[in-house]
C-alpha cells in the first residue's frame, strides 16, 4: 500500500500510481485493479462508458492520466453499492428499464450521481435559464442536457431520464 | 503514445523552469492532449502537470481574475460568473460534456488543437499543422466545418473553443510567464491567424505558459448572450457560435461587442460589425446589417458556403433578443 498522499484512493482503497504515466484511470481501474464496471468504448472522451467520480466530481476515466490522480478520491459504480445494496438509482435504473444490454449503464450511473451534485450547488446547464438560480431543479430538458456526455446505443433513454428524475426530482424530496 | 516522463509544477516559476526544455508541453485536465498524445499527433518527452498552479477565482479591481488552473465547471458556477459575466458561463456550459467540463483547465481551453479531421488523419491526410509545408487537404476536401473568415490556402481549420469566443466578446486579458517574465497579452492577440505557418497557433514564446485571465467590469447597462448552433443539440462543436454584450438606450446602440466562434481559426472578434452598430439604431435591419459588414470578407470553401448565411442569422438573432431584453 502507498502512503495516501502518493496513493490514488480508490472505492475506499489506498493504491500505487502506475510508474508509467502513459496509463490512464481507465486502465489502471480495469487492467490492475480489475474493477470492470467502467467501460472503455471510444476511449475519447466521446461517449461516457468510463465515467467515475474523482472527488465527487463526474470524469471520463479514459482522459484522465492515473498519475494525475494522487491524492484524489476516485469512486467506480463498484464503490456506489452499499453494505445494503445497490444505490437507490441502481434501482430505479431496474425500475425503469434504464438499460437493455447495460454496457453503458455503470458510466450513466456515476455520471448522474455526480450530475446530481452539481445541481444541488447550482451548476448552470446550457438550457438553464436562470443562470442566478441557487439550485436548479432536474427537470426533463436540464436531465437530457447535463446527461448527454453519456450515451446509450440500445437506445435506453427514456428510461435513463426517468430513472434519474424520480431518484432526484422535487418529487423524491 | 511514444513514452513520456512526468513532473508536477508547485508554482508557475517552477512550471517555466521544467518548461524550459526541448520536447516538453504543459499538461492541465489533458481531454485534448492525452487524445492527441494516443494518436501520436503530440509526441512530447515530458510532461509538466500545471494542474496544481492557481485556480483561485477572484475580484479584481472591478473585474475577475481567473486562474488558468481554474476547470471550467469551477469558472461556469462561480457566482460573479453567473450574474456579471453570463456570457461565460453560457458559453461554458455549451462546450463539450459536463465530464470533460470538470476535468479541462482554463488555460488548456484557450490552447487546445483544432478538430479538423485531416489534422487528427496522420496516417490518410496531409496536414500543414502536423507537418508544416506538406500541404493541407481539408482546402479542397471534406470542409463543411472549416473556416470561413481568417483562413488561408495553408489552412482552414477553425478553433473549437466556445470559452475563448465569450472571453475575446469580454475584452479578457491573458496572463503569462515566461523565462523573461510576466507579460499580458489581449485574448484576442493571443491566437494566430495561419497565414503561411499554420503550425505556430499563438503568440507564445518556446516554454512560455498562460497563468491567469483577467476580465475587466462588464460595460455598464450592458446584456451579454452566448448561442452556439451545431448538428445536435448538445455536446458538438459550433458551426457557428456568438457571443454578444450589447447595450442599448432609447433605443440606441450604446455598446457592442461581438465575437464569433466555429467560423475562424482563433475566436473571432466582430470589430467591423461593432462599428457599424455603435451610436445607430437597435434595429432588426441594423443588427443584419452589421452582420453582413463583418461577413463581407467571408471565403467560403466548397462546403461551408451555409455558415456565411447561419452566421448572419445568429449574430441578427442573439442582438435581437439582447436588444429586447432593454427595451
Amino acid at each position: 500500500m502507498a502512503d495516501s498522499a502518493d496513493a490514488i484512493r480508490i472505492n475506499g482503497t489506498a493504491v500505487e500510481p502506475p510508474g508509467d504515466p502513459r496509463v490512464s484511470l481507465l486502465d489502471l481501474l480495469r487492467e490492475r485493479l480489475e474493477l470492470h464496471g467502467a467501460k472503455k468504448g471510444c476511449d475519447q472522451g466521446a461517449c461516457g462508458a468510463c465515467t467515475v467520480l474523482a472527488d465527487g466530481e463526474r470524469i471520463v476515466s479514459c482522459l484522465a492520466l492515473a498519475v494525475q490522480y494522487t491524492g484524489r478520491e476516485v469512486v467506480t459504480i463498484e464503490g456506489l453499492t452499499g453494505e445494503d445494496g445497490p444505490h437507490p438509482l441502481q434501482r430505479a435504473f431496474v425500475e425503469h428499464d434504464g438499460f437493455q444490454c447495460g454496457y453503458c449503464t455503470p458510466g450513466q450511473i456515476c455520471s448522474a450521481v455526480g450530475m446530481a451534485a452539481e445541481l444541488e450547488r447550482g451548476v448552470p446547464s446550457y438550457v438553464t435559464d436562470d443562470l442566478a438560480a441557487e439550485r436548479i431543479a432536474p427537470g426533463r430538458d436540464e436531465v437530457r442536457e447535463r446527461m448527454s456526455g453519456n450515451l446509450c446505443r440500445c437506445g435506453a433513454h427514456n428510461g435513463i431520464v426517468a430513472a434519474i428524475t424520480e431518484t432526484y426530482g422535487t418529487e423524491a424530496r | 503514445m511514444i513514452p513520456f516522463t512526468y513532473a508536477r509544477a508547485e508554482n508557475a516559476a517552477d512550471a517555466v523552469r521544467l518548461g524550459a526544455a526541448d520536447g516538453v508541453k504543459y499538461l492541465g485536465g489533458g481531454t485534448n492532449l492525452v487524445d492527441l498524445l494516443r494518436e501520436s499527433i503530440e509526441r512530447p518527452t515530458t510532461l509538466v502537470d500545471v494542474t496544481g498552479l492557481s485556480s483561485a477565482i477572484e475580484e479584481r479591481d472591478a473585474g475577475l481574475l481567473i486562474g488558468a488552473a481554474a476547470r471550467n465547471t469551477a469558472v461556469a458556477e462561480h457566482r460573479l460568473v453567473r450574474t456579471r459575466y453570463p456570457v461565460l458561463s453560457r458559453a461554458i456550459s455549451s462546450g463539450a460534456s459536463a465530464q470533460i467540463r470538470n476535468m479541462a483547465t482554463v488555460g488548456g481551453n484557450l490552447l487546445q488543437r483544432t478538430r479538423c479531421p485531416y489534422f487528427y488523419d496522420a496516417d490518410g491526410f496531409r496536414c500543414n499543422k502536423r507537418n508544416p509545408g506538406e500541404g493541407c487537404d481539408a482546402v479542397d476536401g471534406s470542409n463543411r466545418t472549416h473556416a470561413i473568415l481568417g483562413a488561408s490556402s495553408a489552412c482552414v481549420a477553425v478553433h473549437p473553443s466556445d470559452l475563448g469566443v465569450a472571453l475575446a466578446a469580454l475584452d479578457a486579458d491573458v496572463h503569462l510567464h515566461g523565462t523573461t517574465g510576466n507579460r499580458t497579452v489581449p485574448l484576442t492577440e493571443l491566437h494566430r491567424l495561419p497565414g503561411d505557418r499554420p503550425d505556430v497557433e499563438t503568440v507564445l514564446e518556446p516554454g512560455e505558459l498562460i497563468t491567469a485571465i483577467e476580465l475587466p467590469a462588464p460595460p455598464p447597462a450592458t446584456r451579454s448572450a452566448y448561442r452556439k448552433v451545431r448538428d445536435r443539440a448538445s455536446y458538438a462543436f459550433a458551426l457557428v457560435s456568438v457571443a454578444a454584450v450589447l447595450g442599448v438606450e432609447d433605443g440606441r446602440v450604446t455598446a457592442a461587442r461581438i465575437a464569433l466562434g466555429g467560423v475562424a481559426p482563433k475566436p473571432w472578434r466582430a470589430r467591423t460589425a461593432e462599428a457599424a452598430l455603435l451610436g445607430g439604431p437597435a434595429t432588426e435591419q441594423a443588427f443584419r446589417a452589421a452582420a453582413e459588414a463583418e461577413l463581407a470578407d467571408a471565403k467560403p470553401l466548397r462546403d461551408n458556403g451555409f455558415k456565411v448565411e447561419l452566421a448572419a442569422r445568429t449574430i441578427t438573432a442573439v442582438l435581437g433578443r439582447l436588444a429586447r431584453e432593454q427595451a
